[in-house]
């Protein structure tokens, strides 16, 4: 069973607000959700290799090669503001990330 | 009480591909803003990241070159977190199983070797830049979203600063070498995140690490490192504790300073990259790779002192940059004593770079010009002194020093035929110092010497001078 606590954390890792409706809301249909997929837990998977795709490709790569084909002024069709190419956001304090 | 130190470094290394990790938009430096980009740096919907196999391929090859195990089945993870520098909101990166594990790289310190171990390495790609107005916005530049790096995690070996200053240099040669990284640390293509604690001497448990920024260089790495110990040792003697926190490397206090502290593990949310299939690196791919990996700078350097008789700290100045060592064999090859081109260039040629500001690729010195100069000397064409000269007009200009010394006059005066009579001249007129010289006074010579010299403008070839002189002197 999910907590109210867990959602609402996960909500603002999402930087979504909720009211307390929506929290409860929210908390049980994700319940609904997880309690589905735990049918899975049904499946012996005992000699079946851990696996991070659902098809059997592998190593499907390009070649190093540039190719710079979107125009700036398409990409920033979608920034509503900016100066010059550069894209204008709300000042950022002190804060980094690898 | 007293304390050891354990230092963590997180390496992040920018592979010098075209094209970026995820998307075939260039990978350039100094581009206009958010033009070397597209849909799939910025993460529109709908858009398929695929892997860049020349990426891949220079994480195998420093992974080798740190002696690292390289994972036969490696997959993606997503990395979310919210941040404009990348507008996907996540980082692409492995989590779960990276690149390559367990490496080595060998430092010396104080005369001793030690063995600093790689966790492991993985390949991830690069967010954007901000920049900070005074206009109380930020702005942001996408070209480097999705620059492919490799990032190189120490293990818990390293003790003082200084090994930490040694092993960053260590690691920036052997990468440098291979050719995957330009790693350089004003640019970016190299960066350091540092991580040290102290503890009891004897203490089975670690300190509590505090993570230190703003170190863009191996001397503020080392300087803020050392700041930082001595901190935490007082902090810890005055019956403190140590917080787990972030510290900024403030150059002209030369002190750490505070920025945040840390509640809690961050919550990234990792999980396994849908859009993009496992890797599986096999033997084969691995063996193209070490095919071509370049010869290391330990293999140089021990290249450099049993084939050539370089000293040992002569070849490790060599091999410092592959720039200076490539030019170094460049010059044997084109027919210099390797003795006398180490010369040059640890001595004359470094002290114009240091003293101008340049790297040799700036400079108009060309291998076979150096070699060409030095052979100049060794036949007895020039004397070392004119040499200089040379070397002057060679560093800036591309010139033929052989044409030049001829054009110029300056080929130096080493027929006895033509030196003898000057000779004389300056003894008939100078009876006072043979005489001081007969007497004992070594320093006669000098004088007499120093007027031949000037006689024929610096040009008299001092080992046939001394000869006639003392010859003459004799007769007399």
């Amino acid at each position: 069973m999910i907590s109210k606590e867990s959602v609402a954390h996960v909500a603002e890792l999402a930087r979504l607000s909720f009211s307390e409706a929506e929290l409860q809301q929210y908390t049980a249909q994700m319940d609904d959700i997880l309690n589905m997929f735990e049918q899975l837990e049904a499946v012996d998977t005992t000699n079946v290799a851990p696996t991070t795709q659902s098809i059997h490709l592998q190593n499907v790569m390009r070649a190093d090669e540039a190719v710079n084909e979107t125009k700036t002024e398409d990409l920033f069709k979608n920034v509503p503001t900016y100066k010059g190419t550069l894209i204008q956001v709300p000042a950022i304090i002190d804060k980094e990330e690898d | 009480m007293n304390f050891e130190t354990t230092i963590g470094l997180e390496v992040h290394v920018e592979l010098k591909t075209q094209s970026k990790m995820f998307s075939p938009s260039p990978v350039s430096y100094g581009a206009a803003p958010n033009t070397m980009t597209n849909v799939i740096d910025w993460g529109f919907p709908g858009v398929l990241p695929s892997i860049n196999k020349g990426a891949y391929s220079y994480g195998i090859m420093v992974a080798l070159a740190l002696h690292a195990k390289i994972a036969e089945f490696t997959h993606f993870d997503r990395k979310n977190y919210f941040y404009p520098d990348n507008p996907k909101a996540y980082q692409i990166t492995q989590a779960e199983q990276p690149l390559a594990t367990d490496g080595w790289v060998e430092i010396e310190v104080d005369g001793k070797k030690k063995k600093i171990g790689i966790a492991e390495l993985h390949v991830e790609e690069d967010a954007g830049k901000n920049q900070h107005e005074a206009d109380g916005y930020s702005y942001v530049d996408l070209n480097r979203q999705g620059t492919p790096l490799v990032e190189i995690v120490s293990k818990p070996d390293i003790a003082s600063p200084e090994e930490a200053y040694q092993y960053l240099e260590q690691l920036r040669q052997i990468v440098q070498f291979t050719g995957a990284s330009d790693v350089k640390m004003e640019e970016g293509s190299m960066r350091v995140d540092t991580n040290l604690s102290v503890s009891p001497i004897g203490s089975d448990k670690w300190g509590t690490k505090t993570e230190i920024k703003n170190l863009n260089s191996f001397n503020h790495v080392r300087d803020g490192l050392a700041y930082e110990q001595k901190r935490q040792q007082a902090v810890l003697r005055a019956g403190g504790l140590i917080r787990q926190e972030t510290r900024r490397w403030d150059v002209d206090k030369k002190e750490t300073i505070l920025m945040r502290v840390k509640e809690g593990a961050d919550d990234y949310r990792y999980f396994p990259e849908p859009d993009l299939p496992p890797v599986h690196v096999t033997q084969e791919w691995i063996k193209d790779v070490q095919a071509s990996l370049p010869e290391a700078p330990a293999q140089r350097r021990a290249r450099y002192v049993n084939e050539w008789g370089i000293p040992e700290y002569d070849a490790g100045v060599l091999t410092q940059t592959l720039e200076m060592a490539n030019f170094f064999e460049a010059a044997v090859a084109a027919g210099a004593d390797a003795k006398q081109a180490s010369n040059w260039l640890m001595g004359e040629v470094s002290g114009y770079l240091n003293a101008e500001h340049l790297e040799l690729k700036d400079v108009a010195l060309t291998p076979a010009h150096l070699a060409a100069m030095i052979n100049l000397i060794q036949d007895g064409t020039i004397s070392s002194k004119i040499a200089k000269k040379v070397f002057q007009e060679i560093i800036k200009n591309d010139t033929d020093p052989k044409a030049w010394v001829e054009q110029k006059g300056l080929v130096q005066l080493s027929d006895p035929a033509k030196l003898t009579p000057i000779i004389t001249e300056i003894l008939d007129n100078n009876q006072q110092s043979i005489d001081d010289f007969k007497a004992g006074k070594d320093r006669a010579i000098g004088f007499l010497v120093g007027n031949i010299m000037k006689q024929t403008r610096g040009k008299a070839n001092p080992k046939v001078v001394n000869q006639i002189l003392m010859t003459e002197i004799k007769k007399r």
